[in-house]
């Protein structure tokens, strides 16, 4: 340990006297594959990696600090700067929480815009995963064409919500809006392109032998470490575990959904890119489905959007325009805040990354007492320490690609 | 006299509650309801005092004594099939009661069921790690180290994760301030470079969207730029705002904004 004082600052970097052969290096944070702020201290002998610690914190923003001192309502916008890659998969899980921990019912057709959007989020993310991974091992060409998909995708979530990145798009309750009238055609127009543009990018990765080399029996994740260390979403079902929150606890509407969970056997990077491959299949089929739903809410004529729940939940607008009552009640709850019952909820949703929760420990105030966000790259952040050792230097840059972990929810 | 705050909860707080209000619970039912969970609470009762177990949103919560937590983990792992630590973390009771609340949050895949083991810890009280369980709980523990401070024994790699190592206090303890005061914007000044060199550095400054426009060693005023570090004088010449030379550069054409076109239809 270092003894700082006035003449010798903190040094990050350590300065060491050893008399093996063992090296230690600094792997990020400036790293422009370490995905953001990741720092690895790795112990190297020769090539091979002896010891790996991971070291988070540089984009800590202390998002359960500002939860506590915000309303319910203020933190949604704070939840897009978590997995900014996938935002309304954020918005989703910390509005879930709150309506469970309230008891609200959704109407549908909010259920099944929040599953489009949540579906998009999902092919963003997935497309941003394969772009990133494909240029950190060297592939360009995949880079470029995944993310010219992503802008198309990006360009949808526009049109709902008008932002690209930090959307906002779910609410306490429901959504804000009804989808726009170009929204269906655009986003069938994309998905009937979409398989071709996926049958594009493994003819260029499939066989590949470069691909093939640096993905192929690198970083091997046995089922017992997966569920020891917490590991949700690909990152299980690639090791073999067959684990999808959206088939094993179904939230929203996706118990009427048909779709496949893709699952491995072998745990290793090229099982992770088959698995996000063939993901992104399954979230086109779900993607088509609910267009049927939501053209089924429109011939039924269910228009309503967000839950009616006076107490917590604004009244629509014209009632906010024309009665006095849901005036002052709106008045109060964007002034104040809704006051949820006093208790504690705990919900798990599949995000694009994984299994994403979120605690809250409600004491009746307008305040949340303590809300705890479990993101699923902090345990594949994690997981690093025990995966890395045995393995190369340059198998760690793609390692961290599949393991796809985004630092705005590690660190919050 | 100055006003009175308590400083053992700093945290805003709503600006106005009803005196008559009173907050309804969340819905509690007993363990009984759920056949599943009854037989992990017989299987937890069996070697463990339990305080409390309710069901709450559909996941059993049972409170324990905190020297019971390996224990109980142990029997959730192999007796129960819990095999996934999904999470723990604290909770700050300190000004209420001068305790901390540890809770974990377990799953178990093949049951398909939650549960939440909670228990009280004093201020200085240590709880066992659940590492040589659940490699989650590593981390897991760090972090609630490292943002409130509660200690955990036989963990083998007991430092601060999110902050830094040299950092003073945890942050999501209701006692740690919102904004820095005083002596926060003179901290790094006086550390570095020594009390001495207050006058010459000045305080830190902590809102990073600040402008001064009279400050012309360190920010250009748009629209008026003049040699750096010179006084600011209302009457400095109008330097004008062109996005581009006039004459264009080599290979870069202007922008005509007349011979725009805006696409309609991107043939998606």
């Amino acid at each position: 340990m270092q003894q700082p004082n006035r003449l010798r600052p903190f040094f990050e970097n350590i300065s060491f006297d050893r008399k093996d052969n063992e090296m230690v290096i600094n792997f990020g944070p400036q790293h422009p594959s370490a995905h953001g702020q990741l720092r690895l201290i790795l112990h190297l002998q020769q090539e091979q990696i002896t010891k790996a610690h991971p070291d988070i914190g540089y984009l800590h923003r202390g998002m359960e600090k500002m939860a506590e001192n915000m309303i319910y309502n203020e933190f949604m916008p704070t939840t897009d700067r978590m997995d900014y890659i996938a935002s309304s998969s954020n918005n989703y899980g910390f509005a879930l929480a709150v309506e469970k921990l309230i008891g609200l019912q959704v109407p549908r057709r909010a259920k099944v815009i929040r599953m489009m959007l949540l579906e998009i989020n999902r092919l963003m993310s997935h497309l941003f995963w394969l772009a990133t991974t494909a240029l950190d091992i060297g592939a360009m060409t995949v880079f470029l064409y995944a993310f010219r998909e992503r802008e198309y995708l990006m360009d949808i979530i526009e049109d709902y919500c008008g932002a690209r990145l930090t959307h906002s798009s779910i609410r306490i309750g429901g959504v804000p809006l009804d989808i726009p009238d170009n929204f269906i055609h655009d986003l069938k127009a994309f998905l009937d392109k979409f398989p071709q543009d996926l049958k594009d990018y493994e003819d260029l990765l499939d066989s590949n032998r470069i691909w093939k080399m640096r993905m192929e029996n690198v970083g091997v994740i046995s089922k017992e470490m997966a569920q020891s260390w917490g590991c949700s979403g690909v990152m299980l079902r690639a090791s073999g575990v067959n684990w999808d929150i959206r088939k094993e606890e179904p939230y929203e509407l996706y118990d009427e959904i048909e779709f496949d969970v893709p699952v491995s056997e072998k745990g290793d990077n090229y099982a992770r890119y088959k698995l996000y491959m063939a993901e992104m299949r399954e979230t086109s089929k779900i993607l088509y489905q609910t267009i049927k739903m939501y053209e089924g809410t429109v011939k039924e004529n269910q228009t309503e959007l967000m839950a009616h729940a006076p107490q917590y939940i604004s009244a629509p607008k014209i009632d906010i325009m024309t009665q006095n009552y849901s005036l002052m009640q709106h008045f109060v709850l964007v002034t104040q805040g809704m006051r949820p019952p006093v208790g504690e909820v705990y919900i798990a949703t599949e995000s694009p990354k994984g299994e994403l929760g979120f605690y809250i420990n409600s004491q009746g105030g307008p305040y949340p007492y303590r809300l705890k966000v479990r993101a699923p790259s902090f345990w594949h952040t994690g997981i690093l320490t025990d995966l890395l050792p045995g393995s190369m230097i340059p198998d760690v840059v793609s390692i961290i690609g599949t393991t796809n972990i985004v630092f705005g929810e590690v660190d919050r | 006299m100055r006003k009175y705050v308590p400083k053992d909860d700093v945290q805003k707080k709503a600006y106005y509650t009803d005196r008559f209000w009173v907050a309804p619970q969340v819905a509690k039912s007993p363990v009984e309801t759920d056949a599943v969970f009854a037989a992990d609470l017989e299987a937890i009762k069996a070697k463990c005092e339990v305080l409390d177990a309710y069901i709450q949103v559909d996941q059993l919560v049972v409170l324990i004594n905190p020297n019971d937590n390996f224990t109980v983990a142990q029997i959730l792992k192999e007796e129960c099939g819990y095999n996934q630590l999904s999470e723990c973390s604290a909770i700050d009771w300190l000004a209420k009661q001068k305790q901390f609340e540890v809770f974990y949050q377990f799953l178990s895949m093949s049951k398909r069921k939650r549960m939440r083991v909670k228990c009280f810890i004093d201020k200085e009280q240590a709880v066992e790690s659940l590492n040589p369980l659940y490699r989650s709980a590593d981390w897991a523990e760090r972090e609630m180290y490292d943002m409130f401070g509660v200690k955990v024994n036989n963990h083998p790699y007991m430092k601060r994760i999110l902050m830094p190592d040299d950092w003073v206090g945890h942050p999501l303890l209701k006692t740690y301030p919102l904004q820095g005061d005083e002596a926060a914007s003179w901290y790094e000044v006086d550390r570095i470079y020594g009390k001495e060199a207050r006058d010459i550095i000045g305080p830190e400054n902590r809102e990073s969207a600040v402008v001064d426009r009279y400050d012309t060693e360190r920010f250009g005023r748009l629209g008026h730029e003049v040699a750096r570090g010179s006084e600011f004088d209302e009457n400095q010449p109008v330097t004008p705002l062109a996005y581009q030379e006039e004459g264009g550069v080599f290979i870069v054409k202007k922008f005509q904004e007349d011979g725009a076109v805006t696409i309609t239809d991107r043939k998606r």
